[in-house]
This record gives structure tokens, sequence and C-alpha cells, in this order.
């Protein structure tokens, strides 16, 4: 239960944020969080709020999981690599040849998820392809 | 003598008739209420089951979240709003477990794409969990984490990664 304490002010947060589907559950020592957040800034809140609690995730107490459930075909999503340019591949796997490349912060049409890692997209120059889901966030 | 046995039975007849046409009117049966209520909700829900006595659903099972039994108990009612008295919702609302990845070789593959621009980092896969060596600048530490614990590790351990 130590862990629900650790991160009682994390999983409040949740609750009042409208992810109603939010599941906890501590497995092994370690508290498994999955839930689907209303937009991309609430997800953001939440991995800011671990972050404090936990700086550096240096703990290893949590596995966080938190999409967002404007990111459905056809919305617009944006870019947020660090600096560089997010490649678009073939197919959904770092071995599939580049095809294409969206500079940070551009804004490129997500035309379907292939699987939690991967999304179909295409840019407003037509190109389409496979990008890493993680670089790539739902405008809301 | 015979002919009062005729009367008295044709009345019996008259006043059974009206009954049943009046009872028809007013309510189903049980068993036609309970086809009604099962039609009405088992679009989703198959295995959630139905049982009618006097206009009473009773109805059990189990679902995922609390919003589902409460949206079903209104689905039953509004099946039929005249017939159905009310509705006893033992429906046991159970959260399934939270899955983590088993297949470590699976994990792998996605681990290293995960990790592909991360050029400092290392990361290890062995029974689920992850286990993270190297340097990192602080910015990027975040990204990190949120890309493997997408991929549903049992564990993340970052407690070697140093921090710059």
């Amino acid at each position: 239960m130590a862990l629900l304490d650790k991160y009682q002010v994390l999983l409040d947060t949740a609750k009042a944020s409208g992810i109603d589907d939010l599941q906890y559950e501590e497995q092994e020592s370690v508290l498994q969080i999955r839930g689907t957040a209303p937009n991309a800034d609430i997800k953001n809140k939440l991995w800011d709020i671990y972050n404090q609690i936990d700086p550096n995730f240096l703990s290893g107490d949590v596995v966080m999981d938190i999409d967002v459930s404007t990111a459905v075909a056809g919305t617009q999503v944006k870019v947020i690599t660090q600096n560089s340019n997010l490649n678009i591949r073939k197919g959904p796997g770092t071995d599939q040849p580049i095809v294409g490349k969206a500079a940070k912060d551009e804004i490129i049409t997500l035309v379907s998820r292939a699987n939690d890692q991967w999304w179909l997209v295409r840019t407003k120059d037509g190109e389409e392809g496979y990008c890493y889901a993680q670089y790539l966030e739902p405008v809301s | 003598m015979m002919k009062v046995k005729k009367i008295i039975s044709a009345l019996a007849l008259t006043l059974a008739i009206a009954c049943a046409a009046v009872s028809c009117k007013s309510k189903i049966s049980d068993a036609d209420l309970k086809t009604k209520v099962e039609a009405a909700i088992s679009a989703e829900h198959s295995d959630i089951s139905v049982d009618a006595k006097d206009g009473v659903i009773t109805l059990s099972g189990t679902v995922g979240t609390d919003t589902e039994k409460q949206e079903l108990e209104k689905a039953v009612k509004n099946a039929d709003e005249k017939n159905v008295k009310s509705v006893v919702n033992n429906i046991v609302v159970e959260t399934p477990q939270i899955e983590t990845s088993t297949d470590d070789t699976d994990l792998i593959s996605k681990v290293t794409d995960a990790t592909k621009d991360f050029p400092t980092v290392k990361a290890d896969v062995k029974d689920g969990v992850i286990t993270v060596t190297g340097s990192l600048e602080q910015a990027r530490v975040q990204t990190l984490k949120m890309a493997l614990d997408a991929l549903h590790p049992k564990k993340v351990d970052m407690s070697a990664l140093t921090v710059k």
C-alpha cells in the first residue's frame, strides 16, 4: 500500500482530470497505471507530477501508460521531437526504409494507428508513412 | 338442472375470456418481458443474465466499469417502461487485471525501436524488466521513460542511468 500513498497525488489528479477508464494496480512492487486522458495537456500534466514525486524516474516503481482519446484517425497531430526531424518510414519499424521526414512542431494528419507504437501519418505535402507514436501529440 | 349447469359454464367462460383480455392488455408475461429486456441489452452484453419475476428484472454478471453497470440498468428500464416495475442490479464491477509484457523477444524488438534515438543509452530486457544504463541529458529522460512505459514492461529500472 506504500506505493499508493507515495503516488496518491498522481492518482487523485488522474481521477479528477476526466480519465474515466483509469486503472492502477500494484504488481510485483511496481504500480502499473493505465488510462485514457481527454487531451494531451492532461497526459503531460500527469507525467510532470510523476516526475516531481520520483525525480528522473530513478525508483522504477511505476509503469504508466496514458493514452489520449483525441488521437483518433483523421485528426491532426504535432511532431514533438526534441529538435530533429521525425522519420517517416515505409512500414512500422525502425528497420523500415525512410520515405520522408516531418519537422519538429509540424502539424500532420494521423491516418490510422497501426499499433500502440507506430502510427500511419500523412504530411501536408502528401507524404505518407509510419512514425513512432511517442513523437506525435494530438492537437487539442 | 342441465340448463343451470350450462348457464354457469357459459358465465365462467365469459368471465375467463374477459379476465384474459384485461390481463393481456395491462401486462406481458415474465417470459416475454425477459426476452424483450435481453434483446435490448444483448448487443454488447451477452454475458449478463436476465431474470424476470412479476415485472421485477434481476440482472447478474460482471462488467468492467461502474458506468457500464448503471447504463445497463437504465437500458433495462427503457426497454419497456410500462412493464418493468423495478430492477435488481446484482451486476458485479470487476476491473480487469492490468497486463504486462511477458514475451521478452517481442519486448526486445520494441525496446530497440524505442531507444533508437538515444544512442548514449543501453537498454536490456530480462523477464519483462527493462534495465537502462548509459547516460542521458535530463531534458530527454521523460521522453525515454514514456516510450518504455508504453511497451508495458513489468518494470523500467533507470537507477543506473547517469542523468547529465
